[in-house]
């Protein structure tokens, strides 16, 4: 970084006199110099080590700060420690002042505890372990609160907070539009484009458009809007309720008598449970309108024939299965959002770290959930 | 840099012909639609302490805030050190930055890292200094403003508000600058706390030549400690210079804030009794 450039340099001069040694100071004792206040602070005690009686004449001092003194009465001390005697001579009145303020202590380092390696590295495992286990623990205690706190606004409608819930769907559902469009459209297009150049090869392009109808309403649909919605609404909803909980706001509704959950939680995981769908089924038309464009551009699938083929490949089920597993999504999502946001705690570091952490796992939680799905529905052979 | 020499002791009586280390000309700032400076002026001497004044929600903050650059200003001048504000190029900037310390109203401490990184971040960033130095002058920094090395390893948030208004202030101060900025230090300290907070302001001032710039709302520190006094009010400065000029002042606001029934008990109190005798005594060891 950028050093102040420094005018007097701080400097030490060493004469010998009758008695024992004079040290003449010199220049701007002060922070600016850096390294070199430090090193001229070590001289003093260098320069005058050998000797019975030490005088430090402060007369040349042109300016001094509190590094400065400090640096001088450290040096004072580690002489007076050696049997030296030391006296201060020429000091302005309002540099003694300053040197009183600063004389010497001894500050102690807070003792850590040390530990060895294999212990560490055994410790860590363990609270590694417990940590996930009370993760999970507090991931169903949180669930539960949630139920039963959506239990309470429904036989109480008139508490709900419809206003923020409309917001949130708007924040959540509308906005989102245009990128879940788009990149939906992208993928049903890339897709299209690889089943037709794979599927040439054993003269079978027009499957392609089963493929495309399967695959992007069963999975890809939903996927794909769960992902890009736990990255921009998850993260959001944890970053919120984290700076909420760092500046106390959390502790404020509490105090009030008002249950987060109810006020801050419920409309934003309800917004992400009524809007996933509504953007799972956007998402499904974007892909297959992307789809049908590369058939026909790329493969020469007419619009008209692309829609007869898909009609005979998808039923009403297909659809279905990718907007069922929508709401279960967005309640993973908006749970794990959440919790992580509530469990922020004091610094800007770890508002980060929960945010981070909010994506990764709902985003992993999110693919498991389509795992779990898929068996299921292959189970009941939807 | 001139000598230091010349800020001591004589702050207290005010020369005429005195540095301006601060001076704002015509200031207009606003937001929105809605102007919160209208023309202020205002001269900070070198080596003075000056109290700021003014009504909750007149701009005291953001007139800090406007010298310190942070808030964009729509018209006037600044002049800081003698140096046009406006006209700096970036690393005339820096070195301007690196010659004041500031005490935000809230503490401002970074929230992720203890109270010694917080005091040993500007020494890193623009010294070089050996790690056991920083940690002294962070041990010797806190300190001077009466925090305990207990508190060192702590983190902003496990600070109360006293403590992290003394971190904040042991921060402002890590690289010894010329120049501070204080918005409200005292507030939400208890008086005895407050009168230390005071005494250490003082004491700072006169051993290290400081200029202060402090926003306040406490009269125990306008009496005890400033130098001068400036009051805000409808956007302008309405008065300003030594405490009595502004007590005998018949500006509405001023006869209120000084006469009201707070301002009043203490000035009362004042008159009857000298300085040293009520001050509450400070408790070194
Ligand atoms: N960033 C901002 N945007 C809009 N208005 C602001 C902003 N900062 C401050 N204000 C307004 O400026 C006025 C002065 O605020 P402030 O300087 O904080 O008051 P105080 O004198 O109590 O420190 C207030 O009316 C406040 O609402
Ligand atoms: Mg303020």
């Amino acid at each position: 970084m950028t050093v102040a450039a420094v005018q007097r340099p701080p400097k030490v001069m060493r004469q010998a006199s009758a008695e024992g040694v004079r040290l003449s100071l010199s220049g701007d004792w002060t922070l600016v110099a850096s390294q070199h206040l430090e090193n001229e602070g070590r001289r003093i005690v260098d320069e005058a080590r050998r000797d019975r009686m030490v005088a430090i004449d402060l007369s040349a001092v042109s300016q001094l700060d509190t590094a400065g003194a400090w640096l001088i009465n450290r040096a004072r001390h580690d002489l007076a420690r050696r049997d030296i005697a030391v006296a201060l001579e020429h000091v302005r009145p309002e540099y003694l002042t300053l040197l009183e303020e600063t004389h010497y202590r001894a500050f102690e380092a807070p003792a850590r505890p040390r530990l060895n390696l294999v212990f560490a590295l055994l410790s860590d495992l363990g609270e590694s372990a417990v940590d996930a286990l009370r993760e999970f623990y507090r991931g169903v205690s949180f669930l539960g609160e949630f139920m039963a706190s959506m239990i309470y606004v429904a036989t109480h409608p008139q508490r709900f907070r419809f206003t923020s819930l409309v917001a949130q769907i708007e924040l959540i559902g509308f906005r989102s539009v245009p990128i879940i469009v788009l990149i939906n459209v992208l993928v049903g297009g890339i897709v299209a484009q690889q089943g037709i150049f794979q599927l040439l090869k054993f003269g079978a392009s027009s499957y392609t458009v089963s493929l495309i109808g399967i695959l992007v309403l069963r999975e890809l649909g939903v996927l794909l809007t769960s992902i890009m919605i736990a990255g921009r609404s998850g993260s959001a909803i944890t970053a919120e309720l984290g700076s909420m909980k760092m500046r106390e706001e959390i502790d404020a509704l509490l105090v009030m008598g008002l249950s987060p959950i109810e006020v801050l939680i419920a409309p934003r995981v309800l917004g992400l449970i009524i809007s996933l769908p509504i953007l799972t089924f956007i998402a499904d038309m974007a892909a297959l309108f992307g789809g049908m464009v590369v058939s026909w551009w790329y493969g020469g699938i007419s619009p008209v024939a692309f829609a007869s083929l898909l009609k005979d490949a998808i039923a009403l089920h297909t659809f279905m299965v990718g907007i069922i597993k929508a709401p279960f999504m967005a309640l993973v999502i908006g749970l794990i959002a959440s919790m992580d946001g509530l469990a922020t705690k004091g610094s800007a570091e770890s508002l980060g770290r929960q945010v981070t952490s909010s994506v990764v796992k709902s985003i992993f939680m999110v693919i498991v959930m389509d795992g779990l799905f898929a068996v299921f529905f292959a189970s009941i052979d939807y | 840099m001139t000598n230091s020499s010349t800020t001591l002791n004589g702050a207290l009586q005010p020369r005429p012909n005195r540095d301006i280390i601060i001076s704002v000309r015509d200031l207009v700032v606003g937001f929105g639609d809605k102007t919160i400076m209208k023309g202020l002026n205002l001269d900070v001497y070198r080596g003075e302490v000056l109290g700021f004044v003014g009504g909750s929600g007149q701009g005291k903050s953001v007139l800090t805030r406007a010298i310190l650059g942070l808030v964009p200003t729509r018209g006037g001048a600044i002049r800081i050190f003698g140096q046009d504000r406006d006209a700096l190029g970036p690393i005339e900037r820096r070195a301007l930055e690196q010659r004041w310390g500031v005490l935000f109203q809230n503490g401002a401490l970074f929230s992720g890292l203890t109270v010694k990184q917080n005091i040993q971040m500007p020494m890193r960033e623009t010294r070089e200094l050996s790690q056991p130095l920083m940690d002294e002058l962070a041990m010797l920094k806190l300190e001077l403003v009466g925090l305990g090395s207990d508190a060192a390893d702590k983190f902003p948030s496990e600070l109360s508000g006293g403590m992290v208004k003394r971190a904040a202030l042991a921060r402002a101060l890590a690289l010894d600058p010329e120049l501070v900025f204080l918005d409200e230090p005292t507030s939400g300290l208890d008086p005895i706390s407050a009168a230390e907070f005071d005494e250490l302001i003082g004491t700072l001032q006169q051993t290290l030549g400081l200029t202060v710039f402090m926003v306040t709302h406490d009269l125990d520190s306008l009496y005890s400690i400033c130098d001068r006094v400036a009051a805000l009010a409808e956007g302008r400065v309405i008065a300003s210079g030594p405490l009595e000029t502004l007590l005998a002042s018949d500006h509405p606001w001023l006869r209120a804030y000084f006469h009201g029934v707070r301002g009043g008990r203490l000035s009362a109190a004042r008159v009857e009794q000298k300085d040293e005798e009520w001050k509450p005594a400070p408790t070194t060891p």
